[in-house]
């Protein structure tokens, strides 16, 4: 374990250089200089050639793999105050069953009456069994450069026991029809000052913003795309980053307000979407640039 | 009179069935948005709400009926507001400049500082900026292939203020009329567009 893990780590100092170069691009202000700017467009693809390469690479050493540890480490070696474990949590397999609860959630859980997406229901269990506070956790629900919260890295590690298994969240229960139905009312759903819905940039075939390629997600074979790869190790950084963060950070570039964190709307709209990718292949937590 | 009270007993009872199978999703949607969406920075939780525009297209997937579409178009023109000295072009090179950057409107942009127009990311315009997005039509030689006449010079300024005006349901946004881009700004993509000597009309 001890190699592995500095192979690992070794792959992250390296992938945080290489963000570094990557970012430089970006940075370069291409109004102030016209005649540079079809070379810096080209420099950009070629290097958006080299970060496919690198991923490749890279997903057989995937640093999300440190993530996963600290996650198996938390969910079968920590205890509640009351000595209670992650054994107890019920992904919606049976209680201790991990092995292929990421791609069958959202899901409705009896014990709560509610559909609850894989974060909301690991932090759900972290609460219940381990004693974290769950306003410690809304303190702080995502990654930074500073630190990853303990439950980002436990959902790492659960999306890491679905790895290469098919996508299979239930739509059988009222309540996850209802999610399903809801999810696909706010995916349409255009408001704030500049009248974007999801929609606007996800409903349609082989669009772009810039250069990034917009998936189409009422698509099932496209729907993949808001999926595969989350968690995410984000290399611009060095931490993961999850569903929940991606759907918060679409919002933002929305110009909607923010979701409150695990709300019922988030769910609603994984709902929509997982159910939509139902059949397709998971390949595990992955790497964002 | 038996038989007349009877049918509609019947009637309401069916119509209690159907209430109970087609629900409104939409409604549940909405209150559901209302309840899980907060302001934060100058992002404030009344965005959460649909105007009376994106009420219709919502409601209609963005296909409302001719009359009602036409209608409200003109409501969206009459507001479209025209600087005071009814000059519509600025400079192509400040133009390029809003056309592109993307910031603006977002909970982490901050409070004053004047948006982007966010025109690269959906749209071609100059040839030298190959990043560009394809959500919009290409708007390289734009003016070129129109011209710069005082029409097409309108017809411009007032699309980029509210391009609802002129397609109700349109994807681009309204900047002009939500205040994120001011005249000055927007004259300046006028510009951009239409000048001669802006690249987006070199051969």
């Amino acid at each position: 374990m001890t190699p592995r893990l500095s192979t690992l780590t070794a792959v992250a100092l390296m992938t945080a250089s290489f963000a570094v170069q990557a970012q430089q691009p970006a940075k370069k202000p291409l109004s102030k200089a016209p005649p540079a700017t079809k070379a810096a467009a080209e420099d950009k693809s070629a290097i958006t050639k080299e970060f496919e390469k690198f991923r490749e690479v890279l997903e057989e050493d995937n640093p999300a793999e440190l993530f996963e540890a600290r996650g198996e480490d938390i969910w079968k070696n920590k205890k509640g105050p009351d000595g209670a474990s992650m054994a107890q949590c019920d992904l919606g397999l049976g209680p201790g069953v991990v092995k292929g609860a990421y791609v069958q959630m959202p899901r409705h859980f009896a014990d709560v009456g509610q559909v609850m997406d894989a974060e909301r229901r690991v932090v759900h269990c972290m609460v219940k069994y381990l004693g974290y506070k769950e306003a410690d956790i809304r303190k702080q629900p995502f990654s930074n450069d500073a630190r990853t919260p303990d439950h980002v890295s436990v959902i790492t590690w659960v999306a890491g026991q679905s790895r290469n298994m098919k996508i299979a969240a239930p739509k059988k229960h009222p309540k996850e029809i209802e999610a399903f139905e809801i999810g696909k009312e706010i995916f349409a759903y255009r408001a704030g000052p500049y009248d974007f819905s999801c929609a606007t940039c996800h409903g349609d075939d082989g669009k772009r913003i810039r250069t990034q390629d917009l998936p189409n997600l009422r698509k099932p074979d496209q729907a993949i795309r808001a999926y595969q790869g989350w968690p995410g190790y984000r290399m611009t950084g060095g931490f993961m980053l999850t569903q929940q963060w991606r759907m918060n950070d679409c919002f933002r570039q929305q110009r909607f307000p923010e979701p409150t964190y695990l709300s019922d709307s988030v769910t609603a709209l994984l709902t929509y979407m997982t159910v939509t990718a139902n059949g397709q292949q998971y390949k595990g937590p992955g790497i964002k640039r | 009179m038996n038989k007349t009270i009877v049918f509609v007993a019947a009637s309401l009872a069916c119509s209690a069935v159907l209430a109970e199978e087609v629900r409104n999703y939409r409604a549940e949607a909405l209150a559901m948005l209302k309840r899980d969406f907060k302001a934060r920075g100058i992002a404030t939780a009344d965005r959460i709400f649909e105007d009376g525009l994106q009420a219709v297209c919502n409601r209609s997937g963005d296909n409302p009926p001719k009359a009602i579409a036409e209608r409200l178009e003109k409501d969206q023109m009459d507001g479209i507001r025209y600087p005071a000295d009814g000059k519509l072009m600025g400079d192509w090179k400040e133009g390029e400049k809003i056309a592109q950057s993307g910031r603006g409107m977002t909970w982490s942009d901050p409070a004053g500082i004047p948006a982007g127009g966010n025109c690269y990311n959906c749209h071609q315009i100059g040839p030298q900026e190959t990043s560009f997005g394809t959500l919009g039509p290409s708007l390289y030689q734009y003016g070129k292939l129109r011209g710069n006449s005082p029409e097409i010079q309108k017809y411009t300024y007032g699309k980029i203020w509210n391009a609802k005006a002129y397609n109700l349901c349109s994807n681009m946004p309204r900047f002009g009329h939500a205040g994120a881009l001011n005249e000055q700004q927007v004259r300046h993509l006028v510009a951009l567009l239409l000048d001669p000597q802006s690249p987006v009309n070199s051969k």
